[in-house]
Formats: structure tokens, sequence, C-alpha cells
């Protein structure tokens, strides 16, 4: 367990050691290892970026999504007034329709009765002449009494 | 327990616990014949932290050209682990700035490291390849069970604590801090006759603390090592059947060389730290 020699010879080898690692070692490696650490702190800042950029992406959708709610409900809206103005448009037409088809109805029915009326007229006319023919038989002559005759029509 | 010429047991440890020494006697380059000759070189523990200093390195070197930033290989993580550990270390007990201290710490704490890890390798492999070609008689793997090799480091780390001391203090400053601690004469309101009392009893205390930094940094690591080796080449002893004892000391060997390493580092730190300290 002498002291030696070896004394001096290991502080020369620990001095040599200790310079070529701060020269050639340790700068190097702590400059990866910040360089790394610089870029995951990096990274970490980008998704904090990625995930608020998203949150905002997500409101505008929001956003987006009630507008387009809102238009549609618009659009439903008046859609819905178009098809009332539509079916209240039609009900009027039909209307109109109807009582002009009932109007000529009536005409018509009223014609009809006119005619047979005038025809029931003139066939009654014929028969109280051939009723009074018979019964007065020659007494009366239909062409001195024709005047009597279509007065009596007239009047039926 | 294989040399015929150490059978029996006290020969065998003395023959573990001897170093492969050279020195000039005579003129000559002489082994093993140099006792009490400063001039020799414990060729063994030179040669053994030299390797490993070569390998660290190496390894360091080729890892930090060759670091990759997105897609570290698993020794760049390992190392990148032990940087960042040290780093930590550094930054958690030293205010200062300087390029040296961490680098310092890196190198005293993986060198010490692979040293005391020198200590897991059963005793006997290594001498054995020696010897057995007849390359050398002596040889001793672990160089912090070397007190040079501890020695020569901690006296290193005392250098650089005077050398810091002297540069971030000055003269002045590092004087006053070696005689007006711990004991300041001026806020004790001590007369000025016995002034010179006071500044010799701390001085004589500063002196023994400041001393004491590298001789305790030294031992504790070779007290331990060399404890430790000595439990080895003592269970060696046992032959075939020394298993159950080798196992249990060897796990808990590695607690310790691991934990010496750390110490060695951390009393660094903190002795530099406090060298650069104001007061």
């Amino acid at each position: 367990m002498d002291i030696n020699l070896t004394l001096i010879g290991q502080a020369i080898a620990m001095a040599v050691f200790v310079w070529f690692c701060m020269k050639y070692v340790w700068p190097l490696l702590l400059a990866m290892i910040e360089e790394r650490q610089q870029k995951i702190a990096d990274g970490l800042a980008a998704a904090d970026k990625g995930n608020k950029a998203l949150e905002d992406a997500q409101l505008r959708i929001q956003a987006m999504v009630e507008e387009a709610r809102a238009q549609a409900r618009g659009i439903l809206d008046q859609a819905q007034s178009r098809a009332n103005g539509i079916v209240e448009e039609a009900r009027v037409a039909a209307d109109q329709e109807r009582d002009r088809i009932i109007q000529s109805g009536k005409a018509e029915v009223d014609q009809q009765i006119n005619r047979a009326r005038d025809e029931l007229r003139g066939q009654v006319a014929a028969i109280a002449v051939a009723g009074a023919e018979k019964i007065l038989a020659r007494e009366i002559d239909a062409r001195t009494h024709q005047d009597l005759l279509t007065k009596l029509a007239a009047q039926i | 327990m294989s040399e015929a010429a150490h059978n029996t047991a006290g020969g065998y440890i003395q023959h573990h616990l001897t170093h492969l020494q050279l020195c000039r006697a005579d003129d000559q380059w002489v082994w093993n014949e140099c006792h009490g000759n400063f001039w020799a070189v414990n060729v063994d523990s030179m040669v053994f932290s030299l390797l490993l200093a070569l390998f660290l390195g190496y390894l360091f070197r080729r890892i930090a050209v060759t670091a990759s930033r997105d897609r570290p290989g698993r020794v760049q993580a390992l190392v990148e682990l032990i940087v960042d550990f040290v780093d930590d270390s550094v930054r958690s007990t030293f205010s200062g700035k300087s390029r040296l201290i961490a680098p310092l710490a890196l190198t005293i704490f993986t060198w010490v490291f692979m040293m005391n890890f020198m200590d897991l390798i059963p005793v006997d492999f290594l001498p054995a390849a020696v010897q057995a070609p007849g390359v050398a008689d002596y040889l001793r793997v672990v160089p912090t069970a070397d007190v040079n090799i501890t020695f020569g480091m901690s006296l290193s780390v005392f250098a650089l604590v005077l050398f810091y001391s002297f540069r971030m203090k000055g003269a002045g400053g590092f004087l006053a801090e070696l005689t007006m601690h711990p004991l300041n004469p001026k806020d004790l309101g001590v007369p000025l006759l016995f002034w010179p009392l006071v500044i010799i009893f701390n001085f004589v205390l500063e002196t023994v603390g400041l001393l004491a930094k590298p001789l305790s940094l030294s031992l504790r690591l070779f007290g331990n090592m060399y404890a430790g080796e000595l439990m080895f080449i003592l269970i060696a002893l046992l032959g075939v059947y020394q298993l159950p004892l080798h196992f249990p000391w060897a796990v808990f060997h590695i607690l310790i060389i691991t934990l010496q390493a750390y110490i060695f580092m951390m009393l660094t730190i903190v002795y530099m730290s406090q060298a650069c300290e104001h007061h």
C-alpha cells in the first residue's frame, strides 16, 4: 500500500479524461438533449395550439349548424305559408267554379221549367179546347172563339 | 486457489493483494521489488484504469457524435440517462457557472463506477489469465482498491478546489475564509490583543477541515473497495462452495459500487460549490 508514481499517473490520466469529456463529449450530448427537450416542448405547444384550433373550429361549426337550422326553419315556414296560400287560392277558385256551375245548372233548370210550362200551357189549352169542344160540340166554333181561347191559355 | 506457490490461505490473500509494480532499481527495470520506492508504478492499476478511461471515452465520444435527437438507441439512452442525472445533480448543488464542473462530475461518476465494477469480476479470473501464460505474477484488477488511484483523483479534485477558491475569492478572500471562520473576532467583539489567538484557532480548524476533504474523499472510496475486494478474496477461499456467500455479497456490492461512485461525484460537486461560493 505504498504511495508511488501511480498517484501522479492517475492524476494526469484524470486530467486528460476530464478535458476530453469537457471538450468532446459533454457539450455535444447536452446540446442534443436540450435540442430534444426543445423539440418536445415545441411539440407540446403545437399540440396545445391544435387543440385550441379544434375548439375554435368546433365553435364555428356549431354556429354554422345553428345558422343552417335557422335557415331551414325559415324555408319551412315560407313553404308552409306558400302551401297555405295555394290551398286558399284553390278553395276560392273551387268556390267560384261551384257557384258558376250551380248558377248555370239553375239557369238550365229554369229554362227547362219554362219550356215545360210553355208546353204544358199549350197542352192544357189544347186539352181545354178539346174538352170544351166535346162539351159544347157544335155550339162553339173554334175559329170564332180563337181570341177567347188564346186569352185563356195566357192566363193559365 | 490454483497457485502452487501460495497454497496457504494467508499466502493466497497476500498474493491477491499485491500489485504488479514496476520501478527502476540499480539502473534496471525491475518488477515487484519496489517496496518503499516512490518512483514505482502500479502497472495493473494504471493499465486497468486507463483501459476503462479509454473505453468510456470511446463510448461517450461515439455516442456524442452519432447521437440522434429523434431516434435514440439503447446505449445512447443509457448515456443520456447518466448525463442527465449528472447534470441534474450539478444544477441542484452547484449554483455558480462553470464549464468544467459537469464534465468533471460525469468523468468521476462513470470512471469510478467502472473501476469499482471490476470488483464484480471473479477474483481469480484475470490474475489467472495473466499468470498462466507467464505474463505477470501479480494482478489487482480493481483500480479503486489502490490507494494511489483514489488519492490521485481526490488530490486532483483538491487542486481544483484550491484553484477555484483562489480564483473566485482571491488570495485575501481565501485567507479570510481560513482565518475568520468559524469564530469571527470582529463579530464577537474580541479585544484586538487576543485576535491572533482566535485567528490561529480558526486557521487550525479550517485547515484541518480543508485537508480532510481530499483525505476523506479518497480513503472512503479506497476503504470500501479494499474491504469489498478482501471479502471476495475470503469468499473465494471457500473454493467450489462459495456461491451462497458470493452471490449475496456480489448483489450487495452492486449497491456499494454505485453508491461510492455517486458519493465521490456528489462530494466533488459540493466541494467545488463551496470553493466558488461567496460568504
